[in-house]
């Protein structure tokens, strides 16, 4: 095969898996079928496969917790196909890597021409600092935290499609066609419509998803995007973690370049698209561990200089990362120095924040620190838009760990998609059955409280019971009390004295804590639009033996 | 120099235009026009030799009754003409199986669809705006199977399908309002029967409250006024009320199958006041007990007096 097809092959393949990545990513969503009640609801695709290949995350939750989890197992292929070709998977196959040379293809910079743009794509020392990076990650999940999926870029590529791109794309939809609405054009409306159903049912969901924060998700990824215009690959060469695992084991690959330097004219036409920045020029030693395989410098090369092939000679070739021994140590320290310093703020044991509440079948929180990468498939399942990522709630070590925030969204008393789609068991894969406790005790995630000063029937003489009807428990965790109260009517008498006294009858609502699970359908609902009379903290979850109010739930008590 | 006094001078007497054009003298508490308010009335034309009302017992099977006691009213066919857009509106609200009884038991709907096909419809659309996540309800209630079998088109309601409309009623002024409902020429009204703790029953009257979007828990500081309201908003063509099983307790989610009991009575009307009438007696409830059923009557929505109707039990 001619390497001019060879690069042809390699652009489909990153079209495809982009595709893949992209169709799985708007997958991530139930929608319905016509399955029968009683059939569990699933989502019919392995969408987290992505994550479940990447061996950077088996790694960090392997150095963790001592297991490979469930189907982080296909991580290994990726591995062997590494040990096979080097980090072949950056240059053919990861999306966010083919975002990044989609982003330098279409915006390429008035900045970098001609000699610039072969100077930018030499080996440069910066390109260390993503083995740093990684040593620093791989450390700290030895101490104890994932922390590491906040740089890893399929991680990073859910997280801020999901939860940025996505629903803004959607919102600036739904904005266009309600402006479209308003001009009362029959055909445009019914265009507006269908399209609209077609989005919600392909790429989006029926309603609009509003995530915490998530504009510091989208800026991050629009400056990391923007790079691409300064330093080619900026992503992949300097930051990506996931790159630099790739890197350290492309130095047993079968595959690689061999160079003829005698036949090198230095015409620089190999540095032009090179990707990687891995020194395919003549005079220098190739860099393996830096190389996507891009192919672009052998395509490149008008003197067949360059050839790709196994078991080539290592005469020109520099197979292990170029990082300093001290530094890699020094990372590796502050890396793992990271989780003490994250745990001696007060946040998990002093003072843990009650807004933390995880999603249901989520392991006790340090394990869970331990486990969760970020990597935001949970907030894209959630069909109530109930899970968003934490800023500092959980700490600086939670950023952009999942948390239920009950006023945007509350916890779907039979769903367990969160469980389903999580790649590393932060959140295990409970059953319904579990979850609601047939057989056994259910999962609870909080417990909710009544602000009496707040609530309708508590406060203001007036019905309301919203969060009593709603209260999905059998029997209710929410239990009403009848009761025939004074009220005083809204006007003044006739003669200026006081206004006039009723009676009326209204149910007041409690919650029993022993049956709340904390699932924040009470608070959804709640009418009190600003600050909800009924809220759920995390106190009483399931997954923990201490954050607990009730006596016969006290560790001492419990089995396990 | 002339140019630039020029330039300068236009772009001066733009902006004086422009905020000539649409200056905005900050008054408010304009009154507004007293609008009428936008009703939906599908009913048929009253016929004086058919029942007003019939309840069907005595099946093994829901859907048998169904045909039972819409056949005693005079047939599908008085209600839907050939060509006729139908709307099939149950209760979907709840994640819940059938079994449960929280929503219209799947059976119910789908041989309403099929008789509305039968008697000539063009399409036959089923949908409700559920209160828990509609996908979930409408697969697990088991709605969604039944009535894409018989050959109805399922509506699932998203953000878009909702538009405001002045509804004027006591306490529902301007609503958002779920349009699959109201782009029809026939509504047949599907409720399930079942208690409600606030309600104390809900049945075809407060099932409308499926046709409203927006933050309607806001509606329970006056539920049996925002009820009356809504069915002065919509008079369907038809109601066939489910109590093949009904939950007798813990309404209206309900969850616990030792809460509802099979009542198998389906109960059809041209009156979905006197439908509701009838039907809170199955859970030992009388139409004086509950304000919404007066009120109905009182603005002339329909009966609460049932018996005073030409109606058969079959």
């Amino acid at each position: 095969m001619s390497i001019r097809v060879l690069v042809w092959v390699r652009r489909v393949s990153q079209a495809g898996f982009l595709a893949l990545f992209l169709y799985f990513l708007f997958q991530t969503g139930f929608r319905g079928s016509f399955a029968s009640a009683e059939t569990a609801v699933r989502l019919p695709l392995p969408v987290e496969a992505f994550l479940l290949a990447d061996p950077f995350v088996a790694a960090m939750t392997l150095l963790s917790t001592h297991t490979v989890y469930r189907g982080l197992v296909w991580s290994l292929g990726l591995l062997a196909l590494t040990l096979v070709f080097g980090r072949v998977f950056c240059g053919w196959i990861c999306p966010f890597g083919t975002l990044h040379h989609f982003f330098g293809w279409i915006f390429p910079s008035r900045y970098l021409r001609g000699n610039k743009r072969v100077e930018s794509n030499k080996t440069a020392p910066r390109q260390r600092i993503k083995y740093y990076l990684m040593y620093a990650f791989l450390a700290a999940s030895v101490a104890g935290s994932a922390i590491g999926g906040l740089f890893d870029p399929i991680c990073i590529a859910v997280r801020a499609i999901g939860l940025a791109v996505i629903p803004a794309v959607q919102y600036v939809f739904g904005v266009a066609s309600f402006v479209t609405g308003q001009a009362g054009v029959r055909p445009l409306q019914s265009a507006t419509d269908v399209a609209q159903d077609f989005l919600a049912q392909t790429v989006w969901q029926s309603k609009q998803f509003y995530f915490h924060h998530t504009w510091f998700i989208g800026i991050l990824l629009v400056a990391v995007l923007f790079m691409n215009r300064v330093i080619p690959r900026f992503w992949c060469r300097v930051l990506c973690p996931l790159g630099a695992f790739l890197g350290v084991f492309a130095r047993f690959a079968l595959f690689g370049m061999e160079k003829d330097h005698a036949k090198c004219t230095d015409c620089n036409l190999c540095l032009v698209n090179c990707q990687g920045a891995d020194s395919p020029q003549g005079g220098v030693k190739w860099r393996q561990d830096e190389c996507h395989m891009c192919l672009n410098c052998e395509s490149a090369c008008p003197e067949d200089v360059i050839k790709f092939r196994f078991l080539p000679n290592r005469k020109g070739t520099i197979t292990k990362p170029d990082t300093g021994r001290r530094t890699a140590i020094a990372s590796a320290a502050a890396g793992a120095a990271i989780v003490p310093a994250a745990r001696i703020a007060d946040v998990i044991d002093a003072n843990y924040d009650h807004r933390v509440i995880r999603p249901p079948g989520s392991v006790e929180e340090r394990e869970f620190l331990e486990r969760c990468i970020r990597c935001a498939e949970c907030m894209k399942v959630c069909p109530n838009n109930a899970l968003h990522p934490a800023f500092f709630e959980a700490g600086v070590e939670g950023i952009w760990t999942p948390i239920l925030i009950p006023r945007i969204g509350y916890c779907e008393h039979s769903c367990v998609l969160c469980g389903q789609v999580c790649p590393t068991g932060a959140i295990q894969k409970i059953t319904e059955d579990q979850k609601l406790g047939l057989g056994q005790k259910p999962v609870s995630i909080g417990t909710a409280f009544y602000d009496q000063g707040r609530c309708l029937p508590w406060a203001m003489a007036t019905p309301c019971i919203v969060c009593e009807e709603f209260c999905p428990t059998s029997p209710k965790a929410i239990w009403v009390e009848e009761v025939t109260i004074p009220r005083r009517l809204p006007i003044a008498s006739e003669d200026g004295k006081e206004p006039e006294m009723t009676t009326v009858h209204v149910q007041r609502p409690h919650v029993d804590p022993s049956l709340c699970i904390g699932c924040g359908a009470c608070e959804k609902v709640c009418p009190v639009q600003d600050k909800p009379a009924v809220y759920v903290t995390n106190v009483g979850e399931t997954r923990s033996k201490t954050n607990v109010i009730l006596l016969e739930d006290t560790n001492y008590n419990r089995p396990g | 120099m002339l140019q630039r006094l020029s330039a300068a001078g236009l772009v001066l007497g733009g902006a004086a235009a422009a905020a000539r054009v649409r200056y905005d003298r900050g008054d408010v508490g304009v009154a507004a026009p007293r609008e009428r308010p936008q009703t939906r009335d599908h009913r048929v034309p009253d016929a004086s030799d058919l029942p007003a009302l019939s309840v069907a017992k005595n099946e093994s099977e829901p859907e048998a009754l169904v045909r039972k006691a819409i056949t005693a009213l005079g047939g599908m066919k008085r209600f839907v003409s050939r060509g006729d857009i139908v709307v099939v509106k149950p209760n979907i609200g709840w994640d819940r199986t059938p079994i449960h009884a929280a929503n219209t038991n799947p059976r119910v709907v789908a041989e309403v669809v099929k008789l509305a096909y039968d008697a000539g419809a063009k399409r036959v659309v089923v949908t409700d705006a559920s209160c828990n996540e509609p996908n979930r309800c409408f697969q697990r209630s088991g709605i969604w199977k039944a009535a894409y079998d018989v050959g109805a088109e399922v509506v699932l309601p998203a953000e878009h399908r909702f538009r405001g409309m002045r509804l004027k009623g006591e306490v529902l002024d301007e609503w958002p309002v779920y349009t699959p409902l109201i782009q029809a020429d026939k509504v047949i009204n599907v409720p399930v029967a079942k208690h409600h703790n606030l309600s104390r029953y809900t049945a075809a009257m407060k099932n409308w409250y499926g046709s409203l979007g927006g933050r309607r828990n806001r509606l329970h500081q006056n539920i049996d006024v925002s009820i009356a309201d809504l069915a002065t908003f919509m008079q369907p063509t038809l109601t066939v009320v489910d109590a093949w099983r009904v939950l007798m307790r813990n309404g209206p989610q309900g969850g616990n199958i030792a809460d509802a009991k099979e009542i198998r009575t389906i109960v059809a009307s041209i009156d979905q006041v006197a439908a509701d009438a009838y039907g809170c007696q199955l859970i030992g409830r009388s139409a004086e007990e509950i304000p919404y059923i007066r009120m109905g009557h009182e603005r002339g929505l329909g009966t609460m007096h049932w018996k005073d109707l030409r109606w058969v039990e079959v």
